[in-house]
């Protein structure tokens, strides 16, 4: 299920610096140049990890979500910043599950783009079954 | 050659949706240019110098002449009769619109293409040898591994924001006629214990910093080279350099970290990418490659040639290579006419060399690097006839691998990047040599000439190269000798002071003359200037 | 004088201003001073132009000249290729480019 705007009230994201010297967060913000491997250790008390797009051409967020998923994290992973609609599609198949975009963005636009993609040539952190599965059975 | 099944046409008819849509919404106003920009790049559309351009994408070069055919409806229908065969075995087209785009990528879905990745930050056409399938050099065909990169590349979420972008080739054969060793990632198919595996050579490129790509791996087996190719994708995307369009691509941080460093990161994140289980079985790579099966080629037809017409006997010799089947031939289709625009061809050629492909050649065409076509599978006994189909329609130019063979970029008549022009300088040097004589007295000679640093038309791989720049406002030409794309892979170094386009002419001729006063019997161009040095050829052009 | 140049949305021409529309030809180019950077975001945000910019040119008795050569090229056509030029006809049109 996908959620397009976070809720109001929950726990602020602390930076991974704060996150990594304190130990009672459970939500933190991860900026592009950060090594998301850093929080392997700690995902199990992570509720939220938002990972941040200052500009939409800077794709090192996708690989963070990526790894994050791979590292078995099952909480909420936000895309937050310049996220264009035109990015959701393969943001989730990177594992993102949240959308924070600093411009709102059309609702109809967003299905639209979510429904997109009958197939994926590629495996990812979405759990699609990659077309070359689908071929063989 | 591959043919798409439902998915493969799923997944272009998906794109070509998505990208009507984007069109949509841009004429209305709802993105901006700047959010629409890496969209419409990421569909081969660029705004140039007068209109938008169209870069269409002929995977690894390969074509069958229905596809062809549409080519030159495209250019018929949609743009000018003419288009221009680019150095990464691409078409583009100089003259389209922007509302008529999601009909001509609907159109090219309907003979199986697409402009999908032609440009962008993202992982681009995979380009291979010309003559895959056909030369008799090769160990394998290379196509099944460049299709299978090919579909892992396509909409890959994770590679498609890059911090730029990213070019791979596929070959097979010890003779390297696609510049491999100068891509983001080039990739030989070598045999190892009865195996066919893939080496890596990661990190070359050209533009402003030309690099030859280290060899990060030797040997990575069919099982694991997707998950390979990813943990070579996800080092860069996490560490190229984003502060500096000049320093972003893959070559820049693989010589700051050095090739070890890069090649320890690679391999520790291929561990765990390969226990993602990301590689296709072996199933599917059998799958593919059954399309890529060899055609049904008679080994006993005849292997002699009449060579009676003189003409013919001279294009038969420059413009026609071995076949690995006994009787037949590859026939290299020149696109450098003395005084013509390197690449370009009209609807009416594009048509008579679909025709020829179809009629002769087992319905299979490629596209070179070196912006030429060609049939690859041709009986010898049909040269004669397709040597005269072509000279009818003006493509029978003998010349391929002289100096007037020459690769140009579109350069400042075309390009909003170019600092200067590229097409009258490759015009004026083709009719300085147009002498065939002369010409085949210089031997192989490779003249590459780029009207910007980017090096679209590979000036640093050149025996010769030009590259124009902008001085205060007017075209000069900085030459460069000894570079070369092939096996022998290296970088051409500067002579000196540029020139004009005149003066770049002349001193070219100053130095071919040096080069047969100072050649040993058999010895190329290039041999000769790494026998002598820069010192004899600085000479002769500067005195 | 200033020009201010771009090209179409739709068909990706190139254009110029004439301080009050936009023509294909540079001969009805009109020196926009220093309004360039306010009539450039108008007609942008309008998407009446396309990438528009700013040039430098000069006056001429056959009308305004950009000062740099990239800018004639577009204002002319591909000097390679004179028949797909906005002068097919005139056999000297490229000199002007030059």
């Amino acid at each position: 299920m996908v959620e397009h705007i976070h809720s109001d009230g929950e726990e602020p994201a602390v930076t991974l610096d704060a996150f990594l010297s304190q130990s009672n967060a459970t939500a933190v913000r991860l900026e592009p140049d950060e090594d998301a491997r850093a929080l392997i250790p700690h995902l199990d008390r992570l509720a939220l990890i938002e990972v941040a797009f200052p500009k939409f051409r800077d794709g090192r967020g996708y690989s963070s979500a990526r790894i994050l998923r791979e590292a078995g994290y099952v909480g909420e992973l936000r895309a937050q910043g310049d996220v264009l609609v035109d990015q959701i599609a393969y943001m989730k198949r990177c594992g993102f599950d949240t959308f924070a975009p600093e411009k709102a963005l059309n609702p109809v636009d967003i299905e639209a783009a979510l429904a997109r993609w009958p197939e994926h040539y590629q495996s990812a952190a979405d759990g699609a079954v990659p077309i070359w599965k689908l071929r063989h059975g | 050659m591959y043919k798409y099944d439902e998915y493969d046409h799923a997944m272009v008819a998906a794109r070509v949706a998505e990208f009507s849509d984007q069109v949509k919404r841009r004429i209305a106003g709802e993105i901006t240019e700047d959010q629409f920009k890496p969209l419409r790049l990421m569909n081969g559309l660029y705004l140039q110098l007068h209109a938008y351009m169209l870069r269409v994408a002929v995977p690894y070069g390969t074509l069958d002449s229905r596809q062809m055919r549409m080519l030159a409806h495209i250019a018929r229908k949609y743009d000018r009769d003419y288009g221009h065969f680019t150095t990464r075995q691409n078409i583009q087209y100089n003259w389209i619109k922007l509302e008529d785009a999601p009909a001509i990528l609907e159109d090219l879905a309907s003979v199986e293409m697409h402009a999908i990745q032609t440009s962008g930050n993202c992982i681009r056409n995979i380009s291979s040898d010309q003559w895959a399938g056909a030369a008799a050099d090769e160990i394998t065909d290379p196509r099944p591994w460049a299709e299978l990169l090919r579909q892992w590349s396509s909409f890959h979420p994770e590679f498609s924001y890059l911090p730029r972008k990213f070019k791979i080739a596929v070959i097979a054969a010890n003779e390297d006629r696609a510049a491999m060793r100068l891509h983001d990632i080039g990739i030989q198919i070598v045999e190892k214990d009865g195996q066919h595996g893939a080496a890596f050579y990661v990190g070359g490129g050209m533009g402003r910093t030309p690099m030859i790509a280290p060899l990060i791996k030797d040997f990575v087996p069919l099982a694991d080279m997707l998950s390979y190719a990813e943990a070579c994708l996800r080092v860069y995307n996490r560490y190229g350099r984003r502060d500096n369009i000049y320093k972003a691509r893959i070559k820049i941080l693989i010589h700051e970290l050095g090739a070890d460093e890069y090649r320890r990161q690679v391999e520790e994140e291929f561990k765990h990418v390969k226990s993602l289980g990301i590689d296709p079985p072996k199933a599917e790579f059998d799958r593919i490659a059954k399309q890529f099966a060899p055609p049904p080629l008679d080994a006993s037809a005849p292997d002699d040639i009449d060579r009676s017409d003189p003409d013919f006997a001279v294009w038969v010799d420059q413009n026609v290579a071995e076949h690995k089947v006994s009787g037949h031939a590859i026939v290299n289709i020149s696109l450098k006419p003395v005084g013509g625009i390197p690449g370009d061809a009209s609807s009416a050629q594009i048509d008579v060399m679909a025709n020829l492909g179809e009629k002769y050649s087992h319905d299979e065409l490629r596209v070179t690097h070196a912006q030429n076509i060609v049939l690859p599978h041709v009986r010898k006994a049909d040269l004669y006839a397709v040597w005269q189909a072509l000279d009818a329609a003006g493509l029978a130019t003998p010349n391929l691998d002289l100096i007037s063979d020459i690769i140009a970029c579109p350069g400042l008549d075309y390009c909003s990047l170019a600092n200067a022009r590229s097409i009258p300088v490759a015009q004026k040097i083709a009719t300085r040599f147009s002498d065939l004589g002369r010409q085949k007295e210089l031997g192989e000679l490779k003249l590459k000439i780029s009207g910007c640093i980017n090096a679209c038309g590979h000036h640093h791989a050149g025996h010769i190269g030009i590259l124009g720049v902008d001085r205060k406002g007017t075209e000069n030409y900085q030459l460069s000798l000894g570079g070369s794309g092939a096996e022998d892979v290296s970088l051409g170094t500067i002579t000196g002071p540029g020139f004009d386009e005149d003066g770049v002419v002349d001193a070219i001729e100053r130095v071919t003359d040096k080069y047969l006063a100072t050649r040993t019997e058999g010895e190329r161009f290039v041999d000769t200037f790494r026998r002598v040095g820069m010192a004899p050829f600085k000479e002769a052009i500067y005195g | 004088m200033k020009l201010l140049t771009g090209n179409d949305l739709k068909t990706g021409f190139v254009t110029w201003w004439t301080g009050a529309d936009w023509s294909l030809h540079i001969e009805d180019a009109a020196d926009v001073g220093e309004t360039g950077e306010a009539i450039l975001a108008a007609e942008e945000g309008a998407r009446r132009v396309n990438a528009p910019y700013i040039i430098a040119g000069e006056a001429t008795p056959d009308g305004p000249r950009p000062a740099h050569i990239k800018d004639r090229i577009r204002a002319l056509g591909p000097t390679v290729r004179p028949d797909l030029t906005l002068k097919p006809a005139d056999p000297a049109a490229g000199d002007w480019v030059i």
